[in-house]
């Protein structure tokens, strides 16, 4: 760990959202009320893996772009390491936390390494080129994700996990502090799932990196994270560990439909639609 | 290889097709030349008041060079705007923005400003003012709330252009003829001699225009991602859209005012050069220059010679080429735009 990242066993935790309160101004494509968060709160702890769950346009997405600051909250605060983020420039804010998107739009077909390479735009915006130190950090980060292979090939020609591998590439190439994921699972077959589940895990314990991420897979959730997030139209309606939060009343109350809590071996609550009632 | 390395070749190699366009276009012409006769003016050994003097270091070097500052000047420009709208089809001209431009110029002329270097500037301030209404027209239109379609950009370019065509027609038949001479020729993109001292303020405006977007590059590479991803990366993109906005618009009226509108420059010669360097806006900014001064001064050649002793302007033969070009692009893309 470089000596930024070891900061005196802070206390504080890393992510803060104090009180935040956020509306769009008028409701997204396609959405027929405005959301919004009328005053959210919740903290994410240093070298944590935390999930975020819940129901679609519960403001899963919203809070992502909120702690990326594409989005500025309208009331409240929200801090990393104990730093407003609204105070940070953006390649400073870049260089602390790293997006793995759900897909990069792509209207001109740049490589793998374009794409990996463009994650070391923060640590120094005003070179031209990147410089040697730039692509070791880049091939270290396409190292870890498998895609050293697919280097020089244009993102058009990947498969969706692949692509997916490659934008996970990216954000590890910004060495951030905190690594934020909106579906990392969301294109991948079962066995990429069970791959970037890995890495993941690998990520958090070898590295100390702390994980924020979104997901609609409430079993990997459940299976990943130390601490879980539920919201509910932009509300908290429960965070904790798995087995308080994935409870089937609560559940069947958020997402207004029947389900089914279990147990898996590792004692992890397994959450199954319960088809026959419906 | 690094990519400075690369990029030093790609110049170079660029830099020596450049020298042998120029040096043909220093050597043909209308008015027949020996070529030691040329040769003779450029060294400084002919006589001032010579044929050869006069026609090759008065007519032919400025016209070359403002071939050279046009074409750099329309394809960084075009490479500024494919970037800042994420469309391989968005240029100068497609965009509407030449005629914003040429608009400005042609309110300048009505205003009668003075000949000379006054005139130049003042030429090129409206024209600039010209293409920075017709860009953020475009640009407010195709990017309102709820997210348009990429062809709306194409198709409000197209309208802003006709709009800005059709003002121009009705300060034509308002205005006493007599006090727009050549304007007519002018707006077929034209590159008629320029004295010496407009040519150094138009090196200086494309050369500024130039500068601001090379400097910008590396994080257009990011813009092309998606603001909000560009923005996760660390860019301030607000302030590269407006930089790179800027720039682009400068680069379009200052050809616009010392030339004419000349079209589909900026985007034959990015779309080419994608295919020969990739993607990367740092490779493409400074090729773009280089190939896109060759080729404007190629096809001024051609203009100059191919129907000699008259003249085709430059502005159909671009548009002779670019056209067809056009088409090609929006039907051999293979994902929809």
């Amino acid at each position: 760990m470089d000596p930024a990242h070891a900061e005196p066993a802070a206390l504080t935790p890393l992510v803060q959202f104090r009180d935040v309160a956020f509306a769009y101004a008028r409701p997204a494509r396609g959405r027929e009320r405005t959301f919004a968060f009328p005053g959210l709160s919740f903290t994410v702890e240093r070298g944590e893996i935390f999930g975020v769950i819940g129901p679609n346009s519960a403001g899963k997405t919203s809070l992502l772009r909120l702690l990326t600051r594409v989005l500025r909250p309208q009331r409240g605060e929200i801090r990393l390491a104990g730093r407003p983020v609204g105070d940070l420039a953006p390649w400073a804010l870049a260089r602390e936390v790293a997006m793995v998107p759900q897909e990069a739009p792509r209207p001109f077909p740049f490589t793998v390494e374009q794409l990996v390479l463009m994650g070391r735009y923060p640590h120094a915006p005003g070179r031209f080129f990147e410089d040697a130190a730039d692509i070791t950090a880049a091939r270290a980060a396409m190292a870890a994700t498998e895609t050293l292979a697919l280097a020089p090939l244009p993102l058009e020609q990947l498969s969706g996990g692949e692509r997916q591998r490659a934008l996970l590439a990216r954000a590890l190439a910004q060495e951030p502090r905190l690594l934020v994921l909106d579906e990392p699972t969301a294109h991948l077959d079962l066995r990429y799932q069970a791959e970037t589940a890995a890495l993941l895990r690998g990520l958090n314990r070898e590295r100390g990196m702390t994980i924020l991420l979104v997901s609609h897979d409430l079993n990997l959730a459940a299976e990943l994270c130390d601490r879980l997030l539920l919201l509910s139209a932009g509300e908290v309606a429960r965070v904790g560990a798995a087995v308080d939060v994935l409870e089937q009343g609560l559940l069947e109350s958020v997402f207004g439909c029947h389900v089914t809590v279990d147990k898996s071996p590792s004692g992890r609550p397994v959450v199954q639609l319960a088809y026959e009632r419906g | 290889m690094t990519d400075a390395r690369r990029l030093a070749r790609a110049l170079a190699a660029l830099s020596l097709v450049l020298l042998a366009v120029g040096v043909t276009a220093l050597f043909v012409g209308s008015a027949e030349l020996s070529p030691s006769a040329v040769a003779r003016a450029l060294a400084g050994r002919a006589e001032a008041s010579s044929v050869e003097a006069i026609v090759t270091l008065s007519l032919r070097l400025p016209r070359v060079a403002a071939a050279v500052l046009a074409g750099a000047a329309l394809a960084v420009a075009g490479v500024g705007f494919q970037a800042l709208t994420r469309n391989p089809l968005a240029e100068p001209s497609v965009l509407g923005v030449s005629s914003g431009a040429a608009f400005g110029v042609v309110l300048a002329q009505i205003l009668g400003l003075s000949s000379g270097i006054v005139a130049a500037l003042g030429a090129a301030v409206f024209a600039f003012a010209g293409a920075l209404l017709a860009a953020t027209i475009v640009y407010l239109v195709a990017t309102a709330p709820g997210g348009l379609a990429v062809q709306t950009l194409l198709l409000t370019g197209v309208i802003v252009g006709i709009f800005f065509s059709a003002a121009i027609t009705v300060i034509i038949s308002v205005v006493d003829f007599n006090r727009l001479t050549g304007v007519i020729h002018w707006l077929l993109g034209n590159l008629g001699p320029i004295p010496a001292a407009s040519l150094a303020l138009f090196a200086v405006l494309a050369g500024a225009g130039v500068w601001l977007i090379l400097k910008s590059a590396r994080e257009l590479n990011l813009l092309a991602l998606g603001e909000e991803a560009s923005r996760q990366l660390g860019v301030d993109a607000e302030r590269l859209k407006r930089r790179v906005f800027v720039a682009a618009a400068l680069l379009t009226g200052t050809v616009v005012a010392f030339t004419g509108p000349i079209g589909f420059v900026g985007l034959i010669v990015p779309h080419v050069l994608r295919r020969l360097v990739g993607q990367d806006n740092r490779f493409l900014v400074p090729t773009a220059a280089l190939a896109g001064g060759a080729f404007l001064l190629a096809a001024d050649t051609l203009a100059r010679n191919v129907v000699a002793p008259a003249e085709l302007s430059v502005g159909v033969i671009t548009a002779f080429c670019g056209a067809p070009f056009f088409v090609w692009i929006l039907r051999t893309r293979s994902r929809p735009l």
